[in-house]
């Protein structure tokens, strides 16, 4: 099963017309500053942001842009993966391909539309599930293909339907930490003092946690952080706001363990930690920033 | 300058004048529908075809768009040309039955019979509207909408464009009448014209039609009725 996390991101949070903020427009657009040529790149992050492209995200986009609407509106209908209306939460891709045709995909097609009682191209009333077609998808030999969520099934047939649905109302998406081999425990210890940062009595993903000391604001704390080499769970004993840079220190020494390096994404300072087994982890500082970096020695 | 050959007569251009204008310098006619002096060539109705070149490399192009080139042998009225041109105004006439400009184009052309079925259609998509609003008008308030046999033309979400000034030069310029006179549905006029008089014409027992480019007009029809 393939996973194409770009495409999951594009899951739907339900906005209606008036949730559009033109300062997240203005953003897109500052983004894509190469001029006339960048229409289809700005469309493409409006449409990932809201799900589909809203009127008022396009009429601002004209007038910031200086282009007529009518083009814009012109090239937004033109391609198949624009939409201007908003899509359920999870979209289905049924291949309709002369491969897939032939080996049952309109069957599959009827299936899925009357299970979800709309018609291909329509979206349930609940706002869940969007049906569209596709003329191929490049897996011939695996047809008929169906692709839920970024999620490619092959050679699918009516009576996997409602077990795909159920599966799919549930979400691909739930890793199972424990069972995923990206992601190891490490512990992780002190620059200045060397003692460990293990924390026994907090686990996190069923581990026992890395405990440090936090300042934000004038507010101190004690922040957890998941032992999971790329788990970003957290608890902290208090509120941190999104975006804020928290300086960390040692529970045991006090020292601050943040580095001289500053984060290649966000700039903010980043903290180091050295793992047991030799070598170094170091982390921005950034509440919401995933930068992470593992030197092994 | 460059030299050509149309219809076995030697003319010479200057670089970059269209098949069609060397044509018609020449006085050989040939049928447009999409091309409008003034306005950008755009090649959509295919009635200008030309053959170029000679023996198996003869080929149909439109000549609206394309340049005279260097030793060019060009037909205009070629057996090829004109059954192409007759089979592109067949299906246009099918597309578009009540349009005048059509009717009399097919029955210049000695057509006589209707072999496909009629849509009524009211657009031929050839664009000029969309091309006279943009580069006469300075508007940009209609243009092409989504694509392939759902291809229309008309202003963003179907509303009435803020652009759009009423000029009613789509209208005036339309061979097949896409943009028929809506005033019964104001709010998607574009034209208007009618609307903006007070009384406005539907009200008024006995207008005559200035301010109208259509023929007959749709609101005076209903009036009538």
């Amino acid at each position: 099963m393939m996973q194409q996390k770009d495409v999951v991101s594009q899951k739907v949070n339900n906005h209606s017309q008036d949730d559009i903020n033109p300062e997240d427009i203005l953003k897109i657009l500052d983004e894509h500053s190469e001029g006339m040529g960048s229409l289809i790149a700005v469309l493409e992050d409006i449409q990932i942001k809201y799900g589909y492209l809203p009127e008022k995200a396009l009429r601002i986009v004209s007038e910031k842009t200086n282009r007529s609407l009518v083009d814009i509106y012109g090239v937004a209908t033109f391609y198949k993966f624009f939409s201007l209306h908003p899509k359920g939460k999870h979209l289905i891709c049924a291949c309709l391909g002369t491969a897939c045709h032939v080996r049952g995909a309109p069957r599959v097609v009827a299936e899925l539309e009357q299970q979800l009682s709309i018609k291909a191209g329509q979206t349930t009333e609940d706002k869940e599930f969007t049906l569209e077609t596709v003329n191929c998808l490049g897996a011939c030999a695996l047809g008929p293909v169906v692709v839920i969520d970024g999620h490619y099934f092959s050679k699918v047939r009516r009576s996997n339907i409602k077990q795909l649905l159920d599966k799919a109302r549930e979400g691909f998406d739930k890793v199972d930490i424990g069972k995923d081999e990206r992601i190891f425990p490490i512990e992780v210890s002190c620059v200045h003092c060397k003692h460990s940062f293990k924390d026994e009595e907090f686990s996190i993903d069923g581990y026992p946690s890395i405990g440090l000391n936090a300042a934000v604001n004038g507010k101190k704390g004690r922040v957890r952080l998941s032992s999971l080499y790329g788990s970003y769970n957290v608890s902290t004993e208090f509120e941190i706001p999104q975006g804020m840079v928290v300086s960390f220190t040692c529970p045991h020494c006090n020292a601050e363990i943040s580095d001289v390096s500053e984060c290649p994404d966000c700039g903010a300072p980043l903290i180091s930690m050295l793992v047991k087994g030799g070598g170094a982890v170091r982390i921005c500082s950034r509440r919401g920033c995933k930068n992470h970096m593992l030197d092994l020695v | 300058m460059i030299k050509l050959t149309i219809n076995s007569l030697d003319v010479s251009v200057e670089k970059g004048t269209t098949i069609l204008e060397a044509a018609r310098f020449l006085g050989f006619p040939i049928p447009t529908l999409c091309h409008m002096e003034g306005l950008s060539s755009y090649g959509a109705c295919r009635l200008c075809v030309v053959e170029i070149g000679e023996g198996p490399r003869a080929k149909l192009v439109s000549s609206c768009t394309y340049p005279a080139e260097e030793g060019m042998k060009v037909r205009t009225a070629s057996a090829r040309v004109l059954k192409a041109r007759k089979m592109i105004l067949e299906l246009l006439l099918a597309s578009c039955p009540q349009s005048k400009t059509i009717q009399d184009l097919a029955s210049a052309h000695g057509i006589r019979q209707q072999r496909f079925k009629q849509e009524y259609e009211d657009c031929i998509l050839c664009g000029l509207c969309v091309r006279m609003c943009q580069e006469q008008m300075m508007a940009k308030a209609i243009g092409f909408r989504n694509r392939g046999e759902k291809r229309s033309i008309g202003t963003p979400f179907d509303v009435k464009s803020d652009i759009c000034r009423l000029c009613g030069g789509c209208m005036y310029i339309c061979p097949a009448c896409q943009l028929r006179c809506t005033y019964n549905e104001p709010q998607k006029a574009i034209c208007g014209g009618c609307a903006n008089l007070t009384p406005p014409c539907v009200d008024k027992e006995q207008f005559d039609d200035m301010m109208c480019y259509m023929d007959p007009c749709v609101a005076c029809e209903i009036k009538k009725d």
